[in-house]
């Protein structure tokens, strides 16, 4: 905890890591709950040029082939809203962000 | 010396080809953007340093990127396409109502003279302008919203607007090319639109003369005399002499009058350029030789030229958005294939040299003639 925010670590598949110009991990402080939507918001309020590539950026809707993991689990079909796991909110594990596999 | 400077953009990245004026050796930067489909880069008349590149992906959408540099550095710029209200209906291909849905950005067509002014033709079907540089996107909602809208239905590559083109001697007047409706006119900056299809006859719609429902495949015009017009059908090379009003056929002695790219020569209006393919289904050039032909005399009469472009067993196909002119002396013409080839002719075509042989399929070329 910094300040009374949450430090999750985001880690961005490789495309979007390019047009974020980042390297590695993303880290971000979260204030309050920390859920899904509350992670994407803080991600794409710091890279702008996410916005639109994760989720719809007129309804919210995550893109058909990004999916969201976190400890193993699968949380792309989570509500939003919901709580992410204790551990992504202690930084202890990572929260995935993943292009689907797709294709032959 | 001048130069000039190819955008290509391909299914796995942007690149760009420059030289000087002799067009003999060529520097070659990218891939930009590896790994995603660049369906067009296009730069500025007014700013040869501004380019715009429509970027694109399955899995992670649409991205407009700007550069201020010719290419060197990129920006990603605003990337939502929101039609404009209640997105209504088009029909589907088993005939259905199905919702207009943004797919991607097709062709962006940088205003004649504001570097910040650009038009982007978009799947499905619609028209959006940004006058900030590409940070914002509106929609001119007059074209999607014609009567004939509800009616119009995609083509096999999806129900894209791949063809926008200014007159340069009338302000506020644009055309706009979409498969498979057809070729449509605005006369008030895009406010409100008509259809421009009479003369066209296409035997795979129910009605062949209608008003809609054509698949145009690609339209050019020389901006010395805006008024004519040639386009590249699904069938039939056509030209129009009073800016679309009427149609008529010009494939005269084309081996084959489907294809999809068409331009115009620089500096003789009445030179135009076409790359046959054999088709419905095959989309390669007729016996596996690949062929531009050229026209000077505004159609009818075409002569095939092909010196320096192989002669057999070359099965690839040129898309309507990859053939472009430069405006030197000695004007050069372009183009690149799904073999990842591109071609370059210094000399209006009659010979040609391959700038470079192997890159992704190329999906667009655009050419900027540098001072």
């Amino acid at each position: 905890m910094t300040g009374g925010a949450d430090v999750i670590r985001v880690v961005l598949p490789a495309h979007l890591r390019t047009l974020a110009r980042v390297d590695g991990e993303v880290t971000l402080d979260i204030a309050g709950q920390v859920t899904q939507g509350s992670v994407l918001d803080a991600l794409e309020g710091r890279y702008p040029m996410l916005r639109g590539t994760i989720r719809d950026q007129r309804t919210g809707k995550r893109r058909a082939f990004v999916r969201f993991f976190a400890c193993e689990q699968d949380l792309s079909h989570e509500q939003p809203d919901a709580p992410l796991p204790e551990a992504v909110v202690a930084g202890a594990e990572p929260y995935l962000i993943v292009g689907a596999m797709a294709g032959g | 010396m001048s130069g000039v400077r190819v955008l290509v953009g391909t299914r796995k990245g942007a690149f760009v080809l420059t030289s000087d004026g002799k067009r003999e050796k060529w520097d070659i930067s990218g891939p930009h953007f590896a790994g995603w489909e660049i369906y067009h880069v296009k730069g500025s008349p007014a700013d040869a340093g501004r380019l715009y590149a429509s970027q694109c992906s399955g899995w992670f959408g649409q991205v407009i990127q700007r550069s201020d540099d010719g290419g060197v550095t990129w920006e990603p710029v605003g990337n939502e396409f929101s039609y404009q209200g209640e997105p209504g209906t088009h029909q589907w291909y088993d005939g259905t109502p199905h919702p207009w849905e943004f797919a991607r950005v097709w062709h962006l067509e940088p205003s004649l003279d504001d570097p910040d002014t650009v038009y982007a033709g978009v799947e499905d079907a619609g028209l959006f302008r940004s006058t900030d540089g590409g940070r914002q996107w509106q929609e001119l909602p007059g074209l999607r919203g014609h009567k004939s809208g509800p009616s119009w239905q995609p083509g096999a590559g999806g129900m894209c607007l791949h063809t926008i083109i200014q007159d340069p001697s009338r302000p506020g007047r644009i055309f706009a090319a979409i498969s498979a409706a057809g070729a449509f006119r605005s006369d008030d900056a895009g406010e409100t639109w008509r259809p421009v299809n009479r003369g066209l006859r296409s035997e795979g719609i129910p009605d062949s003369d209608a008003e809609v429902g054509h698949c145009v495949h690609n339209l050019a015009m020389h901006p010395s005399r805006p008024s004519v017009l040639y386009m590249q059908k699904h069938w039939d090379v056509m030209r129009s002499d009073d800016a679309g009003e009427s149609w008529h056929e010009v494939s005269g002695d084309l081996p084959t009058d489907f294809g999809f790219p068409i331009d115009v020569h620089a500096h003789e209006p009445e030179t135009v350029y076409v790359v046959p393919i054999t088709s419905d289904s095959h989309h390669f050039p007729p016996e596996g030789r690949l062929r531009v032909y050229r026209s000077r005399t505004g159609g009818d009469e075409w002569e095939p030229l092909t010196t320096g472009l192989p002669q057999e067993h070359c099965y690839v196909n040129v898309l309507r958005d990859a053939m472009a002119v430069d405006s030197l002396d000695s004007c050069g013409i372009y183009f690149g294939t799904t073999g990842g080839q591109v071609y370059a002719s210094a000399d209006s075509g009659d010979s040609w040299e391959p700038i470079v042989r192997d890159l992704p399929a190329v999906l667009s070329v655009e050419v900027q003639t540098l001072p």
